[in-house]
């Protein structure tokens, strides 16, 4: 009944190392099926290497060629070093979201410190990334190019703060979305439960009202389940690009 | 790669901040939406006190083993796409790019051949008709000359019988007419004679007959 309790993180195996839980979780568990999937989908699907490809090998290469050109277009041709790392951040935020989707899974991507994790993992690369391009010449990233210099006092601080706060927007928006996504679902479904259990026999055709709004949310939450790794994913070319060229 | 969405930086900024919002917002509701349905669940059922309320997610005591497990995961992902997915991929696409721009060349090659062997067949008929052309002309005019000779041959000969035709005719008249002469000289010396009993000299006689002719001509 409660719809926060498919967030809970359930240890499989007690792990503790120097004082720190690490055990191995639901959460965990669903990660390295994550990793296991698209691991198979690439180079199963990749064994025949087909001149003609056969589904497994064409759904391969659709996600290779559609990351392609999102980096290619987003970030520039400067940022194809960086395909495997945007590729690997697309395949498993897509793939978390989705495979949340199914019952009875466990949605890791629903998880601020795991969202957090990752956009900090983006900023810090792509931080990592400016600074060796640019060294010092990074820093002229905060003062706009073209800016009155009696403005850089207050432009400097706004600039700071909201390349700083990158890594937060990323987080809690994915977060946020599949968190509330999977509440809202288990929401209506609870009210289908409250009403049969209140109503009785009655309660069976109200009930069936929140049953449809699930099913067409479910459809809604396909789409944000895509939409989200798209916008993670678009979001991190953009950073790269600015990391590359520092408008 | 045709998209709905198109990759285009404005419109993934743009849609990135109204989903962020969006997300923020319905998140807040339904976490709040939750909270209530979770604490009046709690409150009707005896939920075995599994979690201490509120969010999961802001549990930090579950912190580090997820971050422990992302790191980990995330980094075997990594090292799998970037060093052995990714460039199978690529390497299956280049070798069929490179068979394609391959097959391209060949059928191009294939094509410019076809046109040349084209172009040779209808040199060799624009050839040919000239040719049969020129022939045709020839023999139309050696057919012309020989009949432009044979009818000179032709006329000429008529021409010639015509003036033998007309000698003999004139020769012939002239004959006609010496003996006429001498035939009327004979006649008018035998009138001349008989009726008048006069000898007309002959010399006399042809003059007159001869006048007389000359007259009627």
């Amino acid at each position: 009944m409660d719809p926060l309790h498919q967030f809970q993180i359930n240890p499989i195996l007690q792990i503790v190392i120097g004082g720190y839980d690490l055990s191995f979780t639901n959460s965990a568990l669903f990660m390295v099926i994550v990793v296991a999937a698209i691991y198979f989908l690439l180079v199963n699907g990749m064994k025949g290497r087909a001149l003609v490809p056969g589904r497994l090998q064409s759904a391969a290469e659709m996600f290779y060629e559609f990351v392609a050109n999102l980096v290619r277009d987003n970030a520039g041709h400067d940022a194809r070093p960086y395909f495997p790392f945007v590729f690997s951040i697309f395949m498993f935020v897509l793939f978390g979201n989705m495979i949340g989707m199914i019952p009875y899974t466990f949605t890791f991507t629903s998880h601020i410190i795991v969202t957090f994790t990752l956009a900090l993992t983006v900023f810090v690369f792509v931080t990592v990334l400016a600074l060796i391009k640019h060294g010092m010449h990074f820093f002229s990233f905060f003062l706009p190019h073209g800016a009155p210099l009696w403005l850089a006092p207050i432009l400097i601080p706004i600039e700071v703060i909201s390349y700083v706060m990158r890594p937060v927007s990323l987080s809690i928006r994915l977060f946020a979305n599949m968190m509330a996504g999977h509440t809202m679902l288990k929401v209506f479904a609870g009210f289908t439960v409250l009403m049969i259990g209140g109503l009785g026999g009655i309660g069976i055709l109200p009930g069936l009202v929140p049953v449809l709004l699930n099913v067409a949310l479910t459809g809604f939450e396909f789409l944000v389940a895509f939409l989200q790794a798209y916008v993670f994913t678009i979001l991190t070319c953009l950073y790269i690009r600015d990391a590359l060229e520092l408008h | 790669m045709p998209n709905l969405l198109a990759p285009n930086p404005m419109t993934g900024a743009r849609l990135a901040r109204w989903s962020g919002v969006a997300g923020s917002t319905l998140a807040t509701l339904t976490a709040f939406a939750g909270t209530v349905l979770a604490a009046t669940a709690e409150h009707a059922a005896d939920h075995g006190g599994e979690h201490a309320g509120g969010l999961p997610q802001l549990n930090p005591a579950s912190f580090p083993t997820q971050i422990f497990w992302l790191a980990l995961t995330f980094a075997v992902l990594y090292y799998l796409m970037s060093k052995k997915a990714l460039p199978r991929v690529a390497e299956v696409l280049e070798e069929r790019q490179e068979r394609i721009s391959r097959d391209l060349a060949k059928a191009a090659a294939l094509r410019d051949e076809a046109e040349a062997v084209m172009a040779s067949v209808d040199k060799s008929v624009a050839d040919a008709r000239s040719q049969a052309q020129a022939l045709v002309a020839q023999v139309a005019a050696e057919i012309e000359a020989n009949n432009q000779a044979r009818q000179s041959q032709l006329s000429a000969d008529l021409a010639e019988r015509l003036r033998q035709a007309e000698a003999r005719i004139a020769t012939a008249k002239d004959e006609a007419l010496a003996n006429v002469r001498a035939a009327a000289t004979d006649i008018a010396q035998d009138i001349a004679s008989k009726l008048a009993g006069v000898d007309a000299d002959a010399g006399k006689v042809e003059a007159a007959v001869a006048a007389v002719i000359e007259e009627r001509r």
